[in-house]
This record gives C-alpha cells, structure tokens and sequence, in this order.
C-alpha cells in the first residue's frame, strides 16, 4: 500500500470514528430525556411501561403484564425512605379493601439493601406482592426521582394517574376508582 | 418540626461517628457510589448514603473482607455502585481504552518525529550550491554567467 493510500485510509477512518462517536452522543442525548410516561399529567393515558422483577421475598419473578386485566397500583420505595413508611399502612388498607374488585398493589423496591427491605416490608406488614428493583432499571421509564412515588394502571394497562410522594387515603381511593372505570 | 430537626442532626453526626467506629469505611467511601445522588459516598449525606455506610460497618464487624463488602453491594444494587468499573468483561474497556490511547498517540508521535527528522537529513546542506531551494543552473547558462561576471571584473 503506498503512503499516499495509507493516508487516505486513515483519514477515512478517523472520520467515521468522529462520526461514530457524534451518533452515539446524539442518541445518548435524545433516548436520555425521553420517559415512557410522559404526557400523564396532561390527560393523556400512556401505556404503563413493562417489567418483569425478582420478588422481594420468595423465588420467581412477577410481570406487570400478568395483571393484565386488573387494575394495578404501583408504589416505588425504598427502607430509607421516611415518607415511604408513613403511607405504608395506607397502602396495605387500599389493598385489603380493593383485592376483590379486581386491584392489585404492587410494591417495587429499588436502590437499596436488599436485607433492609426485607426487614422494612415485614415490620410495615405488607401482604401484597413486592418486587425488587436494585440498580433502579425501571425507574428511568417511569420518570421516578424519588421516593415514594406511586402510579395507578387501568385494566387495559394505560396508565391513568402517578402521585409524587407519600399518597394519601383519599388519593388512592379517586385513583383507584379511576383506573378501575 | 421536631422531626425534621432530629433527622437532619443524625443525618450531620452519623457520617463521622461512623467513620470513628468502623475504619472499614474510611477506606470503602472513596470506592462507593450513593445510588441516589450520583456522587461518592464520601460526598454524600443522602439517606441511601448513610445505608450503606451502616452495611458497610455490620459486615466488616461480621467479619466480611472489603472485596465481599463490595460484591454483596453489587449484588444488591448492580455494578454501578462501584466508583470505578470492575476489570473483567467488558467493563474492563474502561481501564483498557485510555492506556490504548496513549499508547496510540505517542507511537503516532514517535513516528511523526521521526520522519520529520529524516526529512531534514535528506535535505542539501547549507554550504551546497542549490541551498537556497532553487534548481540548479544549467551548466552552459552557468558557464555564460561566470564568463559575463568576469567580464565585469
């Protein structure tokens, strides 16, 4: 190859290498601003984004699509969370009134010790299922910033309401009813 | 109120107190990052900061070495609870890359001298006749130049 070709060639190459890099910029840019929900607060009724988690306590593993066909209230929360243990029992009460009209809570557990959770979820009394979240995958789709927050899905699985913090008795009732309709 | 004032005063004291009792943690913040806050441990006063701290400070009593500290953390939060990535897999292009790029840029440079350096070799002296650049006289335009200069002396 002489050295006039040789040049070309990497000059060829160090320009697709920039271009690579500019793209990955570009895309990483764009995908990063991006959430699945949003939209939610302006009327709209986005699908509710899709997970499948381990459970918290016990083997397997729980998808938001099984509840396909109910009405899904979908709690984030952490053991440090000081808020997230206030509206706990609150949680546990919508879950006990509402389980047999069709609604499930689902509690997703996510940037913490796994072991602190466990002992967290058995001291508030949870009964309803919990599923851990630990690197915090799903909250970039769900646009969690922090805890607690709490989404509401209808049966066809649109997301219908989300409440920024602690949640209260009345607003889990509005919103349970909603997602139900 | 009272709450808020408590919360904020173990929030202040616990990172020091903690570091007191448990020299582990002294040397595992600068290696941890608060899932929360994006910064190391040792920056943050975050509630998930001071759980991990406390993690950090019951495993080493338990007896737990700084590399099962750190896999146990992994395990529960993923990798990206490290401040620096793992060398193995393809994390390890992390710590691979920049070694390869300066590597790269000084054989690149290394080269460059060297032929610039060739270059000036192969080039005609200054006490030769063409030093100014220039092509060399033809040498029957040079013979008349000579024969016009003579003229004039």
């Amino acid at each position: 190859m002489t050295a006039g070709r040789l040049k070309l060639v990497g000059q060829i190459a160090a320009i697709g290498l920039v271009a690579a890099l500019l793209a990955l910029l570009i895309w990483k840019v764009a995908g990063g601003s991006e959430s699945e929900v949003e939209g939610l607060g302006s009327g709209k009724t986005p699908r509710a984004p899709g997970f499948k988690l381990p459970r918290l306590t016990g083997e397997g593993k729980l998808s938001l699509a099984s509840y396909r066909g109910k009405a899904v209230v979908v709690n984030f929360w952490a053991s440090w969370c000081i808020p997230c243990k206030t509206e706990a029992p609150r949680l546990e009460k919508a879950w006990r009134t509402y389980r047999d009209r069709g609604v499930v809570v689902l509690g997703v557990n996510s940037q913490d010790v796994s072991s602190d959770a466990r002992r967290f979820a058995k001291q508030v009394g949870w009964t309803y299922p919990l599923v851990r979240d630990g690197p915090g995958d799903i909250l970039g789709p769900y646009a969690v910033a922090a805890f607690p927050e709490t989404f509401f899905v209808d049966r066809r699985g649109k997301l219908v309401a989300r409440i920024d913090g602690e949640v209260s008795e009345d607003e889990l009732a509005a919103n349970i009813e909603r997602a139900l309709t | 109120m009272k709450r808020l004032v408590v919360t904020a005063v173990v929030a202040l004291v616990l990172p020091s107190s903690a570091l007191a009792a448990c020299p582990e943690l002294r040397s595992l913040e600068g290696e941890l990052m608060c899932p929360t806050c994006g910064t190391t441990l040792e920056l943050s006063n975050a509630p998930a900061a001071n759980q991990i701290r406390r993690f950090v400070c019951e495993r080493a009593a338990a007896g737990d070495s700084k590399g099962e500290i750190k896999d146990k953390l992994v395990a529960d939060f993923g990798p990206g609870v490290l401040a620096s990535p793992p060398k193995e897999g393809f994390d390890l292009l992390a710590w691979l890359l920049p070694v390869l790029g300066v590597v790269l840029g000084a054989a690149t440079i290394a080269v460059l001298v060297v032929r610039w350096s060739r270059r000036g070799e192969s080039e005609p002296g200054p006490d030769e006749p063409s030093s100014n650049g220039r092509a060399e006289l033809d040498p029957a335009l040079e013979k008349r130049l000579e024969e016009e200069l003579a003229r004039f002396e």
